[in-house]
């Protein structure tokens, strides 16, 4: 479904992507992990075209995106991005709307079933409460809900979600990963980059980490999200824990503290075990 | 089948039904009061002048010549008045209000930002050096509108020159662009006026006034297509310029090629400007407040956002204009007026809905 190959970014002398190499098969929802700074974004827009990859190539449904023109693209790939703020006061409803416009067509093209396809979008998302506000005034989070039902209306077999749950609270976090596991039942592909391993963990089919050097493991997350990995991205500051047969990721800190505890050392020094 | 469902058919057609509170019949209705005030105005404007004659001998001039009945039976002096002096400066103001609104919304939604007028890259004073070479060297620049439109549209093709990059046009850069060739061309109608004569230096300072002293039906007959056409293409492309204001990535997402809809957008928009500064000088504010004013009654929505503009901005200038003309003896230069009815209307948004409108 997507083929990414060896693809090379450098920012002036800042190189970002060296040489990364992936695959997604179809109905997969494949999580994109990494530390800060290690090319997530710049990934994506190599692959949805925005930048021109200095060197390799990507493949969508076995088409070059870079001889894919702009509309075409867009009726395969839905992009969400981190964060988005026009600055006129379109309502909620009419931005959700804008994700129909790769299958418009006509002098003014917006049908009647599309503007079905956008309220269905919103109510998917149980937002429709929404749908009369000023998409500019709305807080962070309920914008990324907005441009998540905006890519839900586009309607692509592929969608690229940029941080989708990084400015949501727990209820809505949960819903999203819940829901585009939903979407890749349908047979839609998704990567979505994330910064929590836990939910990596529990909602990807497969993971794929990277870090400067490149792809550092692509796989099963129950493959993929160990303490070597962990260690390795996030300079040793996790473990992998298993409560109830479900695994969590948790702090190192807080494990150690939470043992000194048990052990009863830690009552004098409170900040001990900070050091 | 009955008139009223024939006409929601037809409306659906066109991409105007009403699904689900998108309240696109609410707005259709103020389209089409907008446009009945645009009619009024323009039919009281007629009436309005110096010479008194009474309502009924304008509008029985009027009306036979647009029925086309028999124009000699006119009297000779209500002809030229009310059919050569006022219809075609009434039509002329319409149509140069018009433009320079619709002008001003694309501007404001290419650039992203609701503070643009239709001047920002530079086709006044492109315009202005134009017009300042046509007066003062009458001889080489033999006609002062067309130097004027070329001037414009060379000083806005030398903006975005300037701002391309590696294929692409980012909005600051452009705007950027935009000053300097502004300040560049400013600098040269300085030295022109500097260099003139008296006489000369008067006529330049009036032309940057803006006014619609001289119209004639040859004016009209030269703006009418270039801005009927041009807003015909912008109303099209109306949703694709909300997708624009969003920004160039999320254009791209969206399968809206930013680079090539905004040449098309800004090209269009920089003619119908360019023809109507070359006709009647500078005339400034109309096309920044009323695309806000548009946007107050219907939304940002530019399917709406444009129509609205033209309107309005016809009314708004015909208004000026009527005023420039009745309220003293002598005329007042309507760039004037503009001015004076549009700062108020500007600090009311600001105080008022600045949060709203401004982000």
């Amino acid at each position: 479904m997507l083929s990414v190959n060896d693809i090379h970014y450098t920012y002036q002398n800042f190189p970002v992507l060296s040489g990364v190499s992936f695959s997604v098969e179809q109905g997969e929802l494949c999580g994109l992990f990494g530390p800060n700074g290690c090319g997530k974004t710049t990934l994506f827009k190599c692959c949805l075209r925005f930048l021109a990859a200095h060197k390799g190539t990507v493949h969508i449904n076995g088409e070059d995106v870079s001889k894919k023109k702009v509309e075409d693209l867009a009726k395969i790939v839905s992009y969400v991005p981190q964060e988005h703020k026009p600055p006129f006061p379109y309502l909620v409803r009419e931005v959700v709307l804008m994700g129909r416009t790769p299958h418009l067509g006509g002098f003014f093209g917006v049908r009647r079933k599309d503007k079905e396809i956008a309220l269905n979008a919103l109510d998917r998302l149980e937002i429709s409460d929404l749908a009369d506000r000023p998409y500019n005034q709305l807080s962070g989070g309920q914008r990324q809900m907005v441009l998540i039902a905006r890519a839900i209306a586009q309607d692509t077999p592929i969608m690229f979600l940029d941080e989708p749950t990084s400015t949501l609270d727990f209820h809505n976090q949960m819903k999203i990963w819940e829901i585009m596991q939903s979407i890749t039942e349908e047979g839609k592909t998704i990567l979505a980059c994330s910064h929590d391993p836990n939910h990596v963990a529990w909602f990807c089919d497969r993971v794929i980490v990277i870090s400067n050097s490149g792809v550092v493991a692509n796989g099963h997350p129950r493959d993929v999200i160990n303490n070597e990995i962990l260690d390795l991205i996030y300079k040793d500051t996790c473990s992998v824990r298993s409560t109830d047969g479900v695994r969590m990721v948790m702090p190192r800190c807080i494990i150690e503290k939470k043992e000194q505890c048990n052990s009863g050392i830690v009552a004098e020094h409170p900040d001990h075990s900070r050091k | 089948m009955t008139e009223t469902t024939r006409l929601k058919r037809l409306l659906e057609r066109m991409g105007y039904d009403d699904v689900g509170g998108f309240s696109e019949y609410k707005k259709i209705l103020i389209l089409l009061i907008i446009a009945v005030i645009m009619f009024i105005s323009a039919l009281t404007a007629v009436v309005m002048g110096k010479y008194g004659f009474t309502v009924l001998d304008v509008y029985q001039t009027v009306f036979t010549h647009v029925t086309f009945g028999d124009v000699s039976a006119i009297e000779k002096l209500n002809n030229t008045i009310i059919w050569d002096i006022r219809a075609p400066r009434i039509l002329l103001t319409l149509f140069v209000g018009g433009a320079l609104a619709i002008a001003g919304a694309v501007f404001q939604g290419v650039f992203r930002n609701p503070l643009v007028e239709p001047y920002i890259l530079g086709v006044s004073s492109g315009a202005a050096f134009g017009a300042a070479l046509g007066i003062v060297f009458p001889a080489i620049f033999f006609s002062l509108q067309l130097s004027a439109f070329a001037f414009g549209s060379i000083a806005v093709a030398v903006a975005y020159l300037l701002a391309r990059v590696r294929g692409e046009t980012p909005v600051v850069t452009l705007i950027l662009a935009g000053v300097i060739v502004g300040s560049i061309f400013a600098a040269l109608v300085s030295l022109l006026k500097y260099l003139s004569t008296d006489a000369a230096l008067r006529e330049i300072v009036f032309w940057m006034m803006g006014g619609f002293y001289y119209a004639t039906w040859n004016d009209v007959r030269v703006i009418a297509p270039v801005v009927i056409v041009g807003f015909i293409i912008l109303w099209a492309l109306g949703w694709k310029l909300n997708i624009l204001s969003m920004g160039d990535d999320e254009a791209r997402t969206l399968g809206v090629n930013p680079e090539r809809y905004k040449f098309i957008v800004i090209s269009i928009a920089t003619a119908v400007t360019a023809f109507a500064v070359s006709l009647v000088g500078i005339i400034a504010w109309v096309g920044l407040m009323m695309p806000h004013a548009s946007r107050i009654l219907l939304g940002p929505d530019n399917r709406y956002v444009i129509p609205a503009s033209f309107m309005m901005g016809g009314i708004y200038l015909i208004i000026c204009d009527t005023m420039a003309r009745t309220l003293t003896n002598a005329e007042i230069p309507v760039g004037i007026i503009a001015s004076i009815l549009g700062a108020p209307y500007l600090c009311y948004l600001l105080r008022n809905k600045g949060r709203i409108i401004f982000g």
